[in-house]
C-alpha cells in the first residue's frame, strides 16, 4: 500500500511527507501524524467495505418476507458483523484517526501531535483489535448484535463473543491513545498567537470528541472485561440466575455507547463548520456558540444514556430524568444547525463537492436529530423501541450525518493529503448518487418502524414487503455510490491534476502556510497566528474569482 | 494569518514560559508527614468500621478514603503545585464517576417507589 | 530551527523542555482520568449490587481477611512514600537515591502481590471462587478470618435459595443478627457469588495494574542505571510516580469497600 501512494506525486522536486522516504518500513514505523492518518484511512476504507458487505446481505435477505437467502442464525451474524465493524472499526476511528490525525496538528501550527509514538501505537492497537474482529468473523461470526446484551452474550450465545469482545476492547485503547494525544496537543502545541477562540471549529470539535473518548471508552472496556470474565472464567456479574442484573450491563454499556455516538458525530460537526464557512465565503455565524455547543454536547451527552432503557426494567423516575436530559441535548445541536444555516444566508455559495456533502448533511442530520426527539419521549418510545424507526434514526445520524460529513471532509482535504485534485464531475455525481440512495434506503424504514416492523428480524409479514423492497433498491444505489469513491479517489493519485497549495481557497494554517502535500515537519518555520479563524471577508473576491473559477475548467478536462 | 517576519520560535514565545526548571520540589519531611497522616487515617478507618454505626459506617469509610485519596493526590502527586488544567483533568475523572454513580442509582433506588403488581410476583 | 533551546532530552516537535514536560505531565493526568473511569465501571457494579443485596455483601465482607487487607494497605502506603522519595531524588539529581527507592518500591509491590496470592489461595481452598464449585461453608470460613461475632448456620446451598429481592432493607447488620437468631439466613447465598466475583474482578484488576507497574520499574532502573536522568529531565520517573500513586488510591477505596463494610 505504501510505495505507490508515496511515489505518485513526486513529479515536483519539492520534498514532502510522501516522497522524503518511500520504503515500506518508513511507512510502518512512521511517527508522522500525516502518514499515520493515511494508514488509518486505508484501514477504515477496508473495514467500511467489509461492513458494507454485511449490510448488503442484510438488505438482500429482506427483499422477501420469507427469509429465503440466509438462515436466521446467519442473518443474526450478518447484522451483528455489520454493526460491530461499522461502529468500532469504522465510525469511531474515522473522525479522529483519519482526518483528526492528518489535519489537527496542521491546523494548530504544530510539527506533530504531542506523543508521536503513542500515535503510531494507536494504529497498531487498532489493527490488533480489528484483527480479532476479523478472526471472529472467519471463525464463525458472532450473533449477539453489536450491543452484546447480557445474559445472552455472557452465558447463552454459541458464537465468537470472546474474540469480538476482545477486538472491541483493544480497539477502544486505540481511540483512548488518540484522544489523549489530541487533548495534550491542543493544550500544549498551539502555534504562537493561536488562542482558544482563534482555533478552527474542527479543532474544538476534536477537543470535545477527545474528552468523550477519554471519559467514556474506559467504561466500555471494563464492561467488556466483565463479560469476558463471566463467559470465560465463570464469574457471576450479570447472571440473573444468581441475582445478577442485566440492567446493570445496559447502564454500563450505554454510559459509553450513547456518548460514543457523539464520538462519531462530533468530528462531523467540526468538518461541516469548516466546509460551510469556506464554501459560503463567510465567517461562520456565531463562532463562540458553535464552539461551546460542541463542548455542551460532549458534557450533556454523558447524561442521557438511560433513554436506551425506557422499556427495560429501569425505574420510571430515572426514565423521566433521562428523557428530560435527552431533550436538553437537542438545544446545543440545534444551535449548530441554526448557525450553519445562518452562515449560508447571504453567503457567496460555491457548489464544490465538499459543499454538496455539507448541504446533504444539513438536511439528513436534521431529520436524524428530530426523529431522535421522538425516541427520547418515553411514551412514544414504547411504541417505537426496537423497531426500524430506531434503525432509520440511527442511520440518518450516522450515515446521513457522519459519513456525509466524513466524505465532505475527505474531499475537502484530499488535495492537501495527496497533492492531487480528484475529478470534480465524478465527485459531484457520486455525492448526489449517495444522497439519493441513502434517502431511498432509510426513509422507508421510518415508515416500516412506525408501522411496527421490529429490528433484527429476517422474516416479516408480507404487507411490509413494498417498503423493504424500496429500501433494498435504495441500498443498491447507495452501495454503487460508495463503490464509485473506491474507484475515482485512488485513480486521482495517478492521473489527478496536481493540487495547488490552497485550491478552494480556504483560511487556516493547513491551507495558507503548509504546502500540498505538506513537508515532513509540516512548517518550515513555526507559523504565528495574528487573526481569528474564517476571516473570509478579509479575503476579497479576487481570490474567489481567480482561483475557484479558473480551476473548474481545467479540472473538467480530466473528467 | 501568519507573520513571516517572526521566524524564530524564541521570539514568538512569551518570556515567562522559557525557564527550563520551575518545578516545585517538596521537602522530604513533608512526605514523611503525609505518610504519617495516611497511616493514622488507616487506623481510624479500621477502628470506626468495628463500631456499628448503621448507615454511617459506609459514609465514614468513603469519606475517610476520599480524604486519603485527596492527600495522596495533592502532596504525593504534586497536584497542589500543578497547573489549573491538571486540576481540571483530575477533577473530570472524579466528577464523571459521580455522574455515572448518581444517575445509575437514580434508577436502582427509585425502582421500588411504584410497587410491583401482585400478579407479577 | 530552535537550536538555541536544543537539549539531548528535547524531542523535535517541542520548542522547550518545559513545554515538553508540561505536555507529558498533562498527558499522564488525562490518562489517570481515564483510569478512574475504567475502575469506575467496577465501582458502579459494586455500588449497584451493594444497594440491591446489602446483607450478602456484609457477610461476604466478613469472610475476607481484615488482617491481610490491613497489612496490604500499610504496605501500599509505604510504597507510595518510597515512590515519592524516588521522584524527589530525581528532582535533586540523586541517581543512587532514585534506584534505591525504586528497588524498595518493587520490594513492597512484590510483598503486596504475595499477600494477594495467599488471600486468593485461601479463597480457592474454601470454595469461595465463583463458578461451579462455589460453596458457602460459614464454619470453615470463620476459622481463619473472623471479625464476625456470630455463627451462621450451615446450609444446603440450593435448598434455601430465595427469589432475588429488589427491596431495599437498611444497610446495617441488624437484620442479619435478628434472623440469625431464628436460624435462618437473611440473605440469598447466591448473592455471595456476586460479591466474590466483584472482589476478584476489582482486586484482580488492581493487581494487574501493580504487575504492570513493577514491569515499568525494571525499565526505570535501566534508564537510571545508564544515567538517562538529570534534574532537567526525569519525566519517566515523575510519570511512573503518578501512576503508582493512582494505583495506591484505588486500593485506598477498595480496602474499606471490600474488607471493612
Amino acid at each position: 500500500m505504501s510505495d505507490s501512494d508515496a511515489s505518485s506525486p513526486s513529479a515536483a522536486p519539492a520534498r514532502n511527507y510522501l516522497n522524503f522516504a518511500t520504503t515500506a518500513k518508513s511507512w510502518l514505523l512512521t511517527l508522522d501524524h500525516k502518514r499515520i492518518g493515511l494508514l488509518y484511512l486505508i484501514s477504515i476504507a477496508f473495514f467500511f467495505l467489509v461492513g458494507g458487505f454485511g449490510a448488503s446481505l442484510v438488505r438482500l435477505e429482506l427483499l422477501t418476507p420469507d427469509g429465503n437467502l440466509l438462515s436466521a442464525e446467519s442473518y443474526n451474524k450478518m447484522f451483528t458483523m455489520h454493526g460491530v465493524i461499522m461502529i468500532f472499526f469504522f465510525l469511531i476511528p474515522a473522525g479522529p484517526g483519519v482526518l483528526g490525525n492528518f489535519v489537527l496538528p496542521l491546523m494548530i501550527g504544530a510539527k506533530d501531535v504531542a506523543f508521536p509514538r503513542l500515535n503510531l501505537a494507536s494504529w497498531y492497537v487498532y489493527m490488533t483489535g480489528a484483527s480479532f474482529g476479523v478472526a471472529a468473523l472467519i471463525l464463525g461470526g458472532v450473533d449477539t448484535g453489536w450491543t452484546f446484551y447480557t445474559p445472552y452474550s455472557s452465558t447463552y450465545a454459541n458464537s465468537q463473543v470472546i474474540l469480538t469482545g476482545l477486538g472491541a476492547f483493544i480497539a477502544g485503547f486505540a481511540s483512548i491513545l488518540t484522544g489523549l494525544n489530541f487533548i495534550v496537543t491542543i493544550h500544549k502545541l498551539r502555534a504562537p498567537g493561536l488562542s482558544w477562540f482563534r482555533m478552527p471549529l474542527f479543532v474544538w470539535a476534536m477537543y470535545a470528541t477527545s474528552i468523550v473518548v477519554m471519559l467514556g471508552t474506559p467504561v466500555i472496556a471494563i464492561t467488556l472485561v466483565l463479560i469476558l470474565l463471566e463467559r470465560g472464567l465463570g464469574l457471576a456479574i450479570f447472571d440473573p440466575a444468581l441475582g445478577g442484573d442485566p440492567v446493570l450491563f445496559q447502564h454500563l454499556f450505554w454510559f459509553y455507547s450513547h456518548p460514543a455516538v457523539y464520538i462519531m458525530i462530533l468530528p462531523g460537526f467540526g468538518i461541516i463548520s469548516e466546509l460551510i464557512s469556506c464554501f459560503s465565503r463567510k465567517r461562520i455565524f456565531g463562532y463562540g456558540f458553535v464552539a461551546f455547543s460542541s463542548m455542551a454536547i460532549a458534557l450533556i451527552g454523558f447524561f442521557v444514556w438511560g433513554h436506551h432503557m425506557f422499556v427495560s426494567s429501569q425505574s420510571v423516575y430515572a426514565g423521566l430524568i433521562f428523557s428530560f436530559l435527552s431533550f436538553l441535548i437537542a438545544v446545543p445541536t440545534a444551535v449548530k444547525i441554526f448557525n450553519w444555516t445562518a452562515t449560508l444566508y447571504k453567503g457567496a455559495i460555491v457548489f464544490r463537492t465538499p459543499m454538496i456533502y455539507a448541504l446533504g448533511f444539513l438536511g439528513l442530520f436534521l431529520i436524524g436529530g428530530l426523529t431522535g426527539l421522538f425516541l427520547s419521549s418515553m411514551g412514544l418510545d414504547v411504541h417505537l423501541h426496537d423497531t426500524y424507526f430506531v434503525v432509520a434514526h440511527f442511520h440518518y445520524v450516522m450515515v446521513g450525518g457522519m459519513v456525509m460529513a466524513f466524505l465532505g471532509g475527505l474531499h475537502f482535504w484530499w488535495p492537501k493529503m495527496t497533492g492531487r485534485m480528484y475529478f470534480q464531475g465524478w465527485a459531484i455525481v457520486t455525492a448526489i448518487v449517495i444522497f439519493v440512495g441513502f434517502n431511498l434506503t432509510f426513509f422507508p424504514q421510518f415508515l416500516l418502524g412506525y408501522l411496527g416492523m421490529p429490528r433484527r428480524y429476517h422474516v416479516y409479514p408480507s404487507e411490509f414487503q413494498i417498503l423493504h423492497v424500496l429500501s433494498s433498491a435504495g441500498a443498491s444505489i447507495l452501495g454503487g455510490g460508495f463503490l464509485m469513491l473506491y474507484i475515482y479517489l485512488p485513480l486521482s493519485l495517478f492521473i489527478g491534476r496536481k493540487a495547488p497549495r490552497n485550491p478552494w481557497p480556504a483560511t487556516g494554517l493547513e491551507w495558507e502556510v503548509a504546502e500540498s502535500p505538506p513537508s515532513p515537519h509540516n512548517f518550515e518555520t513555526t507559523p504565528v497566528v495574528t487573526e481569528e479563524a474564517y476571516n473570509y471577508a478579509h479575503k476579497d473576491h479576487a481570490f474567489f474569482e481567480q482561483d475557484i473559477v479558473d480551476i473548474l475548467p481545467e479540472e473538467d478536462e480530466n473528467v | 494569518m501568519t507573520d513571516p517576519s517572526v521566524d524564530t520560535v524564541a521570539e514568538a514565545i512569551p518570556a515567562e514560559s522559557a525557564p527550563l526548571i520551575n518545578h516545585h520540589i517538596s521537602p522530604v519531611t513533608l512526605y514523611y508527614k503525609i505518610f504519617g497522616l495516611l497511616m493514622i487515617l488507616t487506623v481510624i478507618t479500621v477502628a470506626i468500621a468495628r463500631v456499628d454505626l448503621g448507615f454511617m459506617n459506609i459514609v465514614m469509610a468513603v469519606t475517610i478514603a476520599t480524604l486519603k485519596a485527596t492527600v495522596v493526590a495533592l502532596f504525593f502527586m504534586h497536584l497542589k503545585y500543578s497547573a489549573k488544567v491538571t486540576w481540571v483533568a483530575a477533577a473530570a475523572g472524579a466528577i464523571w464517576l459521580c455522574v455515572m454513580l448518581a444517575l445509575t442509582l437514580a434508577d436502582v433506588l427509585s425502582r421500588t417507589w411504584i410497587p410491583t403488581p401482585e400478579a407479577w410476583l | 530551527m530552535s537550536d538555541a533551546h536544543s537539549s539531548p532530552y528535547l524531542h523535535h516537535h517541542f520548542d522547550t523542555l518545559e513545554q515538553q514536560r508540561q505536555a507529558s505531565s498533562l498527558g499522564m493526568w488525562v490518562f489517570i482520568a481515564q483510569e478512574i473511569m475504567f475502575f469506575g465501571g467496577l465501582f458502579l457494579a459494586y455500588t449497584y449490587y451493594r444497594a440491591l443485596y446489602p446483607e450478602a455483601f456484609a457477610v461476604g465482607s466478613s469472610l475476607l481477611s481484615l488482617g491481610w487487607g490491613g497489612f496490604n494497605t500499610v504496605v501500599l502506603i509505604c510504597s507510595s512514600l518510597t515512590v515519592a522519595l524516588s521522584v524527589h531524588a530525581a528532582q535533586v539529581g540523586n541517581k543512587n537515591g532514585i534506584m534505591r527507592y525504586i528497588v524498595a518500591t518493587m520490594f513492597l509491590g512484590v510483598i503486596f502481590l504475595g499477600v494477594k496470592y495467599i488471600e486468593y489461595h485461601a479463597k480457592f481452598d474454601h470454595n469461595l471462587v465463583p463458578g461451579r464449585n462455589f460453596q458457602f461453608e460459614p464454619h470453615d470460613a470463620h476459622a481463619h478470618t473472623a471479625p464476625v461475632e456470630f455463627e451462621l448456620p450451615a446450609l444446603v446451598a440450593s435448598a434455601q435459595a430465595q427469589v432475588p429481592q429488589m427491596a431495599m432493607p437498611a444497610m446495617d447488620g441488624e437484620a442479619l443478627h435478628a434472623e440469625e437468631e431464628h436460624g435462618e439466613l437473611s440473605f440469598d447465598p447466591r448473592h455471595l457469588q456476586i460479591f466474590f466475583s466483584l472482589y476478584f474482578a476489582m482486586t484482580g484488576m488492581h493487581a494487574l495494574h501493580m504487575i504492570i507497574g513493577i514491569g515499568l520499574m525494571f525499565w526505570l532502573l535501566r534508564l537510571a542505571g545508564t544515567n538517562r536522568f538529570a534534574p532537567e529531565y526525569y519525566t519517566p520517573v515523575e510519570l511512573f510516580g503518578l501512576y503508582w500513586h493512582f494505583v495506591d488510591i484505588i486500593w485506598i477505596f477498595l480496602f474499606p469497600l471490600l474488607y471493612l463494610i
